[in-house]
């Protein structure tokens, strides 16, 4: 569970007590390093090509080079002339920071009560938000189109914002994990006071459970970020819904095709408020992804 | 914390629900206080699930055009019969995909596995090689494959490395053979929430049993065999069965690789660039349903996929019942 995630390492925790000589000792580490440090680089190469290309100017771009020469930082101005990025970015925003909101607002009480409530029919209910995970969203989406048509919703953030209201499957699924490990005694004990349920969730829970609600709060965000399927589908041919991983993917494929510095000034812009947000929460997002794997 | 007062009233008029708690049987929570927590979810549920799935088996046995004024009839089962026997791109697609997710898949869970063990028997720096493991996973899929296309693109800087040592590189996602394995590149690459979660397991597995197994002199592999694995294989079993379902819905990476590799091409070129080697299942769904709007079809195919990934998901999770070894699973 969450817990588990320390920078405690389990192979060289065995190790406290080596007996193997010194000089085997250092060539393991050195070998172990040289392997970290190749991964690391291969881990790190494309982001590092797209920084350096950022601010190549068009002739070096695309030459294979890394060293950018001279260095051309107009490239970031000119992100703005040749896509709509200031509202492509507004419109990303709304959706992201809104469907946040809405998924976190609205999974909290059912993820309370499919964990610390006790009803007929819990587990069975349970099953069933399980299950709408594993509904390809290809399946869902033809009938939705229409239905967005129909209340004229299509080139608007619409479809993207409201559904959000209305829980979310694997969100719930983070919270009950979390919610579990709050003490039975805490919320026994209130029931025993003759408090409510929603006074339990609200005064007990909710604060309890702060770090687990930033986690679902991010992971929405980042969802919604870099969700491409959704807005292409809904908002893509208007170009007033459009968001900036659509926008980013037209950039791509229009006339400005081969301006590779372009594309990647406008990556990195894009990729830079997630990149933000990952490293000030960092520890909140490791500990939720390791949860969503976990046995549980 | 709760008030003293709140208390003292609980103790003067014992509730039900204490007395029962007592005698041990948990107390039911109120009908009311249940619907009131989850209706937002069962509204959701009715009209962004239920209705949407049941629909697009209706519309997958009709000749439905979005768009059209021809009126809508019903087929029978005309479009799956469609999907099986005419030489559409429906096979062109059913084939690529299989091959991400037979190739992808296991690849994408053994890279994984292997970074987690590198970071795992690093003594120092662990936390730095693990963030940086990680970051790909969290940058946003489009300026990944942004970023990969221009990486790969037949005069980039891996070609450029690959041509100081004298190989001559290959065009990637310009050539047909070549333009999947560049999609599994970046898989590997954006593979660091695997590496997170395997990280994780390995630190459940009790210290004694490293322990134990050096002081019986036990080899680095051995160990890894038979004390890390078998912790390992519920990750392993997720992450194979995750991977399975995420692969075979797989559109963003190949709509945007496809769709900016052919850019300079014909602006008419269908998905798939180059060749059809990128036109995957949901891909060719995408351009049946909403660039032809021919409905009726791409319903059919939708409910195909369905049936397919929850096919295999049971079928999986059957299969690997007696692989898996789930230590201290209550």
């Amino acid at each position: 569970m969450a817990t588990a995630v320390s920078p405690r390492l389990p192979a060289a925790a065995a190790r406290e007590r080596d007996r193997r000589p010194f000089g085997r000792r250092v060539l393991e580490g050195v070998a172990e390093h040289a392997l970290a440090v190749a991964l690391s680089a291969a881990f790190v190469l494309p982001l590092l090509v797209c920084v350096v290309t950022s601010v190549m100017t068009q002739q070096q771009a695309g030459t294979g080079e890394l060293v950018p020469q001279p260095l051309h930082w107009g490239n970031f101005r000119e992100v703005f002339e040749v896509m709509p990025f200031a509202r492509d970015l507004w419109n990303t925003l709304l959706y992201a920071g809104l469907s946040a909101v809405g998924i976190v607002v609205s999974s909290v009480p059912v993820a309370y009560a499919v964990s610390r409530m006790r009803w007929r029919g819990r587990n069975a209910f349970f099953v069933v938000v399980l299950a709408t995970m594993m509904i390809p969203a290809q399946v869902t989406s033809l009938p939705l189109y229409v239905m967005y048509a129909h209340l004229g919703w299509i080139g608007t953030l619409k479809p993207l914002i409201v559904p959000a209201f209305f829980g979310d499957a694997f969100s719930i699924f983070l919270l009950r994990q979390f919610f579990l490990t709050i003490p039975e005694e805490t919320i026994e004990a209130a029931r025993v006071d003759g408090a409510s349920e929603y006074r339990i969730l609200r005064q007990i829970v909710v604060p309890m459970a702060r770090p687990a609600l930033a986690a679902v709060g991010l992971f929405a965000f980042m969802f919604a970020w870099n969700d491409f399927y959704n807005p292409l589908l809904y908002s893509g041919n208007s170009a007033s819904g459009q968001t900036l991983a659509v926008g980013l993917a037209g950039l791509a494929k229009s006339a400005h095709q081969s301006a590779y510095q372009l594309q990647m000034a406008a990556s990195l812009m894009f990729l830079l408020p997630v990149l933000l947000l990952f490293m000030s929460a960092q520890k909140v997002f490791i500990e939720g992804i390791a949860m969503s794997g976990s046995k549980g | 914390m709760t008030s003293t007062t709140a208390s003292t009233t609980a103790d003067r008029r014992p509730g039900s629900s204490r007395r029962r708690s007592r005698r041990g049987s948990p107390s039911r929570s109120p009908w009311s206080a249940v619907l009131v927590m989850v209706s937002p979810f069962l509204v959701g549920l009715a009209v962004f699930t239920l209705y949407p799935v049941v629909t697009t088996l209706y519309y997958s046995f009709t000749n439905f055009q979005l768009g059209s004024i021809r009126p809508t009839e019903f087929v029978g089962l005309r479009n799956y019969e469609r999907l099986f026997t005419s030489s559409d791109t429906f096979w062109v697609g059913v084939r690529n995909t299989l091959w991400m997710v037979l190739i992808m898949v296991p690849l994408r869970t053994l890279y994984a596995m292997f970074a987690a063990w590198v970071v795992g028997s690093v003594r120092r720096g662990a936390r730095v090689y693990r963030t940086l493991f990680f970051v790909p996973a969290i940058v946003p899929v489009v300026g990944a494959s942004l970023a990969f296309i221009v990486m790969l693109s037949p005069t980039g800087p891996v070609n450029a490395l690959l041509a100081k040592v004298g190989i001559e590189g290959p065009a990637w996602f310009g050539d047909p053979q070549w333009s999947k394995p560049s999609l599994v590149l970046m898989a590997l690459w954006a593979c660091g929430d695997t590496i997170v979660i395997f990280s994780a397991a390995m630190l459940d597995v009790p210290r004694e049993l490293y322990e134990a197994a050096d002081l019986d002199g036990v080899g680095r592999w051995q160990r890894y065999r038979h004390i890390t694995l078998p912790f390992l294989s519920p990750v392993i079993l997720f992450s194979v069965v995750t991977g399975m379902i995420y692969t075979f819905q797989y559109f963003t990476e190949a709509f945007v690789a496809s769709g900016s590799a052919s850019a300079v091409q014909d602006s008419s070129q269908l998905l798939g660039y180059p060749g059809q080697s990128l036109l995957f299942y949901t891909t060719d769904l995408y351009q049946q349903g909403f660039v032809y709007f021919k409905t009726g079809y791409a319903s059919a195919m939708a409910w195909m996929l369905f049936l397919v990934i929850f096919g295999a998901t049971v079928v999986m999770l059957r299969m690997s019942r007696s692989l898996v070894h789930d230590s201290g699973r209550p």
